[in-house]
């Protein structure tokens, strides 16, 4: 029998289909939900950015960073804050370049204009130097710009922008919408290849209708237990299946309980980790007592669920043991 | 104009969306067609979520997603392709008919137990009734008499009543059976104009009822209208103070900044490439709100410490303090309290006596004094009647000499004041606005118009 070598088929792109992205993220760490892998889906095939919301810690930012992974293209991020503006987020004029070309220039400046012997004929002159000081060597790109030059793609992650003010939310709408950045001194920049853009918000002021229909809504919910387990399974190796079931169920029942912040996800991971590096095999009430800060942020949290605890052990061990 | 049935269902859900507020602009609806030409209707889930992340932006509205559609294609209306419609020309007499009702497609349809025809059917004569338009819940009969007619419930009568004139025992077996179906239909229909109310309707006849509670006397609204009077004073609220209460950094262009102008050169050899302009920050409003919440104004005063409760949820500075015969700060109790409690547990402690207006102001100036300065807003709520006491109106003389400006909002009509044992003509003069506040849409207004006047900017 001759064995025939026929060529693989062309390796699917990984945004091939639904499925495709959730076993491929599965494959970079990050459980996706069908909903999660539909608007990345999406985002890649109708070119649109995805503005991703969700309470703080549910895998917004690593939805974003899984990603770049996954399609193996680099990953730009910009942090907003308040006060943040296009030369932080855009492009910035190399001040000091610019300022050691005037002084070369002084020094060539008699050189050429030494054939000019009138006013004219020197202004003339110096018109044709042009405007080289706003040029693009002197220009030093920032996330946006450099996301948008970027010659395979990329990932852009503009995290938190309900953090920065309005105007450059306003600002933001050329570049979600036409993928493309206009500059005063030089023109309009577009984008080789649209980079795939994420912007993440934790809702600390409404967004603008403007800039939420140019995007692609994805809400990310706190998950149901079953999903959870999968993550915690494949973000801490080492930790056994019993203890996974029980922790979540734990940290589940805290989510029904009226805190000031309920643990997410990266609680839990965190929490799970934790467990593991202290070898806890099962939830024992000293265990959990003694490692309670790193789910619960605040002092108050604790001391409401303290009395609690063995209650809300109790029930999590059944949970744990019954499967 | 011709639209493939498809597109014709997607108009009709994004109807139903807005009608339950989730906002689709066109740019959205044709996002969603194009997510849709992508991924094809077989997929329930996946056409799902497409739609959702197109249409939904908010939480809030990715939930009302999930109900509109679930509510709306229960009816299974992607998975067949809508078959031609009722033909026309039924109009005809179905002559000898006895044998098979068969050229009026209701009746075959009634007598096959086609409940997917039937559907279709329905949909179909919903459309030409126009059944996305109700919006009353008066119009619900109307309507599905019209979809019934639409279907051709006239010509099925007509045959049964045929069929009984024969006088053929088989036929009337036939028209008994017909007229059971019939009955079902009846109550098929009225299901689903119930649905389309659901879908279309519910979130219209809301919006009516607030308008209408917007404009109703505050004094004047019934027990049942409470909760909803209370979600629109928040709301109100909250739209407000997302308006005032941010931060305002402004560039004051013209007035160069020379100290940081000159600091900043100093990494490029003194040669000043960054220009610093002077900038003002604003500074958040102040705002001191005295609410009356005597017997005489007991019905309003619910609504101003309401209102009092939201505003202190949104704006930072706000000293609250209420009275009767004296007067207290209620700004812990504001702060500290559920809403549920503290509305009461104020009037509690205070309310429900004989005003005294001269007094509570003396306690004012004793509590307060020191803090009135030209960036506060002083509101008072309250009718300004004053049980024939000492009005104190030297006190308000001050009060209004050393605030930015004083509001005083009464629930009484205009010509009420100065009547009786009311000095609401002469605290009248100290203020910088002094007007009726009866309703919620009063209330708004005036407090918007206070905000943008009078606030420092």
């Amino acid at each position: 029998m001759t064995v025939q070598l026929t060529q693989s088929p062309v390796a699917e792109s990984p945004l091939a289909s639904v499925e495709a992205i959730i076993s491929g993220l599965a494959g970079v760490g990050y459980i996706a939900s069908r909903r999660i892998a539909t608007a990345l889906f999406m985002a890649q095939h109708l070119s649109k950015p995805v503005l991703v919301e969700g309470v703080a810690g549910v895998g917004k930012t690593e939805l974003a960073i899984a990603t770049s992974t996954l399609l193996d293209l680099p990953l730009i991020r910009m942090q907003c804050y308040e006060g943040l503006d296009e030369s932080k987020a855009l492009y910035e004029w190399k001040y000091g370049k610019q300022l050691l070309y005037t002084q070369i220039l002084k020094d060539r400046m008699g050189e050429s204009l030494a054939g000019a012997h009138t006013m004219e004929a020197a202004m003339d002159r110096l018109h044709g130097m042009g405007d080289m000081f706003f040029s693009e060597p002197f220009m030093e790109p920032r996330p946006i710009l450099k996301a948008l030059q970027s010659e395979n793609g990329c990932v852009l992650l503009i995290d938190e922008i309900d953090k920065s003010d309005e105007a450059f939310e306003a600002f933001l709408l050329e570049v979600l919408s036409a993928f493309q950045a206009s500059i005063p001194e030089i023109g309009t920049i577009k984008a080789k290849i649209p980079p795939l853009v994420f912007l993440t918000s934790n809702n600390v002021r409404d967004l603008g209708d403007a800039l939420k229909r140019r995007c692609l809504h994805l809400h990310i919910p706190l998950p149901d237990a079953s999903l959870e387990e999968r993550i915690v399974a494949t973000r801490v190796p080492g930790v056994e299946a019993r203890l996974t079931r029980e922790l979540v169920a734990f940290v589940q029942s805290l989510r029904g309980i009226e805190l000031r912040k309920v643990p997410s996800i990266s609680e839990t991971v965190d929490w799970a980790r934790a467990l593991v590096l202290l070898h806890a095999g099962a939830l024992s009430t000293d265990v959990v007592r003694e490692t309670l800060n790193v789910l619960l942020k605040y002092e108050q949290d604790i001391v409401a669920i303290e009395p609690k605890l063995n209650e809300l052990l109790s029930r999590a061990a059944e949970v744990g043991g019954g499967e | 104009m011709a639209s493939s049935p498809v597109q014709a269902t997607m108009e009709e859900f994004i109807k139903a969306l807005r009608a339950s507020e989730v906002r689709v602009s066109p740019a959205e609806a044709i996002d969603a067609h194009r997510a849709l030409m992508e991924i094809g209707y077989g997929d329930r889930t996946l056409v799902r979520d497409a739609l959702c992340i197109t249409l939904a932006k908010s939480e809030t509205e990715v939930d009302r997603f999930d109900e509109v559609f679930d509510a709306f294609f229960s009816r299974d209306a992607f998975r067949q392709e809508a078959r031609p419609q009722r033909p026309d020309g039924e109009d005809g007499a179905p002559s000898g008919a006895a044998e098979s009702p068969g050229d009026l497609p209701l009746a075959q349809m009634l007598l096959d137990g086609d409940t997917i025809s039937l559907n279709q059917a329905m949909e179909a004569a919903a459309r030409r009734a126009r059944s996305t338009d109700v919006r009353l819940n008066t119009q619900r009969n109307l309507l599905s008499r019209r979809i019934l007619d639409e279907m051709g419930l006239r010509e099925l009568e007509e045959l049964i009543q045929r069929l009984r004139e024969m006088g053929m025992p088989r036929d009337e077996g036939l028209a008994d059976r017909l007229a059971e179906r019939r009955e079902a239909l009846f109550e098929e229909a009225s299901r689903f104009v119930d649905r389309q109310m659901m879908l279309y309707a519910s979130e219209t006849g809301r919006r009516m009822r607030e308008t209408l509670l917007g404009q109703t006397k505050l004094t004047g609204v019934e027990p049942e209208d409470m909760r909803q009077m209370e979600a629109l004073v928040k709301r109100m609220a909250r739209r407000l103070a997302t308006r005032y209460a941010r931060k305002r950094h402004r560039a004051d262009k013209g007035k160069l900044d020379v100290r940081k102008t000159i600091r900043k050169s100093m990494g490029y050899g003194g040669v000043p490439f960054n220009i610093v302009w002077k900038t003002e920050t604003i500074e958040k409003p102040k705002i001191v709100a005295i609410c009356d919440v005597s017997r005489s104004v007991a019905a309003a005063a619910q609504f101003m410490l309401l209102f009092l409760y939201s505003l202190n949820e949104v704006i930072e500075k706000l000293e609250a303090f209420a009275f009767s015969d004296r007067l207290i700060r209620v700004g812990d109790i504001l702060e500290n309290e559920e809403l549920d409690a503290a509305i009461p547990s104020i009037i509690k402690k205070i309310g429900m006596r004989p005003t005294d207006y001269g007094r509570a102001l003396v306690d004012f100036t004793e509590l307060h004094r020191a803090d009135l300065d030209r960036q506060t807003t002083v509101i008072i709520l309250g009718d300004g009647r004053s049980n024939y006491s000492n009005p104190r109106l030297d006190i308000m003389r001050e009060i209004s000499h050393r605030a930015r400006a004083v509001i005083w909002l009464n629930p009484e009509p205009e010509t009420y004041w100065g009547q009786g044992d009311s000095r609401m003509d002469e605290y009248k003069r100290f203020c910088s606005v002094a007007k009726v506040c009866n309703t919620l849409n009063q209330l708004e207004r005036i407090i918007e118009d206070v905000l943008r006047t009078y606030m420092p900017r």
